[in-house]
């Protein structure tokens, strides 16, 4: 394994980016527990009410249907945090076998491979999962695989890029000699050496997936109401911000602070597995 | 290099294919028509109106003829805005479009190379954690945050700018700063790292050896080579600020594209959703094909490929 101590003590060193884990990490437990510690339910109306500004009662405030804001912002960040989770685990799959092959085969295969992924590279991919979500209807799980299925890309660059040196190492030459198969060779020898740089780019995909969330919900292709995810709620509050700024500030507020925190996460990862990318 | 941009326009025509091939037979597999409206239509309306557009035909007969009409760059008529064609709505519609992104390219390029270059220039100083704190921040502050943001402040409360809507030059300032700024932020540090490593060349010592200011140092040599990474950076931008530009569109009520791409999208409207995704995708391949030229042009060690 390639993930050693030493990486984790340069992770440590670096103050900002143990701020910004324990800060996810923190968030991470409220989305988990979202349930125990939500005051009200997420789609609890109460029209009589309507929006109220923050008070002791509803510490966030209310919004026009009069249901509590911060419970449903905590119910929130579960939509929001498992689709940055899913679909990233959705492009780990593809971009890590598809480039795994390409750089294990070589050749004519991997030409024809990363040509291909040249040409997705410029097409215009919203486009694509707004029609997806079209095709396939506003569900979880379709977000999830639309949004994977569009982020797999430079996933399989790297990969291919790292394979491609891993292979020619003398203990890859040793297992062939052994009389290793391709498949195991790939499987046994090689991927787990490629852990650092797969887990550090996945945790940058991580916000980059959520904002897209939140495009997608803004945009009233996501998540369906009364679910609530961050982009829809941003986009709620934008509507009523004149009259209710309230409604507008702490999703906003949570939401920029969350892509903050994931975004140095990342960078402080990066940093800490590879010391010589550092940009 | 006249070789390299025509084969890259050639490459245009099969990636333009695809796209629409794609675009095509998803949508058609989306449930619901364009006249599936509030409420139900005669059916011997729904019968001619489908007859009209010619989507009683096959599907493969209907996609040669959309095609064909393509070749003759006829993008059809559209299927909700009654007696317009698909190339109207559109010319009217991507210069706004245009207009936004490329003001918002522009001012994203001036402030974030402006500041990156003054934080390297002072090191260290003040003004240099002053700038990459504002940096750090803005990298993870998405339009579709800052935009509200900026209307709050600077329309409701200051009254400075128009809240939304098109016309003025003032109009144009809020969105332009919505779209671009996360994009300055970006170039800002990538300016600053890349400033900071050419500062430590040996070139950059002899230019010192020969009495050149340091200013001129900057300007001449670091600004230049320092901003390669920018560049390479520029072509992945322009594509989010294409798809940011939706988002943008719809808070300010711009009359672009991007708007109406979503409501062509969701109203099933074939034909101006197969527009619009195509004049996307040649903006894209265009853009992308002018950031590498400027890479080649810049870096004597890119080849283009």
């Amino acid at each position: 394994m390639i993930v050693d101590s030493r990486a984790f003590r340069r992770f440590r060193r670096n103050r900002l980016a143990v701020v910004c884990g324990v800060f996810v990490a923190g968030l991470a437990a409220c989305a988990l527990f979202a349930p125990m510690l939500a005051p009200y339910r997420f789609d609890e109306r109460q029209p009589e009410v309507g929006a109220l500004p923050p008070s002791w009662r509803h510490p966030f405030g209310t919004d026009l249907h009069g249901r509590d804001l911060l419970s449903r912002m905590l119910y929130g960040s579960r939509i929001s945090l498992a689709v940055g989770v899913a679909a990233t685990l959705v492009s780990l799959v593809i971009g890590v076998s598809y480039g795994s092959v390409a750089g294990y085969r070589g050749g004519a295969l991997d030409n024809a491979m990363m040509r291909l992924v040249d040409v997705l590279y410029g097409l215009p991919f919203m486009f694509f999962v707004i029609i997806l979500m079209m095709v396939a209807g506003r569900s979880l799980i379709n977000l999830f695989l639309a949004l994977g299925a569009v982020q797999w890309l430079t996933m399989s660059r790297i990969v291919r890029s790292q394979v491609m040196s891993l292979k020619e190492r003398e203990f890859v030459e040793a297992a062939r000699a052994a009389g290793a198969s391709g498949g195991r060779i790939l499987f046994r020898h090689i991927l787990p050496n490629l852990l650092g740089p797969v887990i550090v780019y996945a945790a940058l995909n991580v916000p980059a997936i959520m904002l897209e969330e939140a495009f997608l919900s803004f945009l009233g292709l996501g998540v369906q109401e009364p679910t609530p995810s961050w982009g829809l709620l941003v986009w709620d509050g934008v509507q009523t911000m004149e009259v209710c700024p309230w409604l507008i500030v702490f999703p906003a507020g949570a939401f920029t602070l969350t892509l903050f925190a994931l975004s140095f996460l990342g960078d402080g990862l990066r940093d800490a597995f590879d010391p010589r990318s550092r940009a | 290099m006249i070789v390299f941009i025509l084969r890259r326009l050639l490459w245009l025509v099969p990636t333009l294919w695809v796209i629409v091939t794609l675009s095509f037979f998803l949508m058609r597999f989306a449930p619901g028509g364009p006249f599936d409206g509030e409420r139900k239509l005669d059916p011997k309306i729904e019968e001619n109106l489908k007859h009209k557009f010619g989507l009683d035909l096959p599907l493969h007969r209907q996609y040669l003829r959309y095609l064909g009409g393509l070749l003759r760059g006829d993008l059809g008529p559209s299927m909700v805005h009654r007696g317009r064609t698909v190339s109207e709505i559109l010319g009217e519609a991507l210069p706004v479009s245009l207009l936004v992104g490329f003001c918002s390219i522009a001012f994203a390029v001036a402030a974030g190379t402006a500041a990156g270059l003054i934080a390297a220039w002072r090191q260290n100083s003040a003004v240099d954690y002053a700038l990459m704190s504002v940096a750090a921040l803005g990298v993870s502050v998405p339009s579709m945050v800052l935009a509200p943001l900026l209307i709050g402040v600077f329309a409701l409360k200051l009254g400075l700018f128009p809240v939304a809507s098109w016309g003025t030059p003032l109009h144009l300032v809020l969105p332009v700063v919505a779209l671009g700024s996360i994009f300055a932020a970006r170039i800002a540090r990538l300016t600053r790292a890349g400033v900071l490593e050419v500062l430590q060349q040996d070139f950059v010592r002899t230019a010192r050896a020969k009495g050149l200011s340091e200013f001129m140092i900057l300007l001449r040599h670091a600004l230049p080579l320092g901003s390669i990474p920018v560049l390479s950076y520029l072509a992945p931008a322009t594509a989010s600020i294409l798809t940011g530009s939706v988002v943008i569109e719809t808070i300010f009520y711009l009359p672009g594209i991007g708007r109406y791409f979503v409501s062509a999208a969701t109203e099933r409207d074939y034909t101006l959703a197969l527009g619009t995704v195509i004049v996307y995708s040649t903006l894209l391949v265009v853009l992308n094909l002018f950031s590498e030229i400027a890479q080649a042009l810049i870096d004597p060690r890119v080849k283009p490929r």
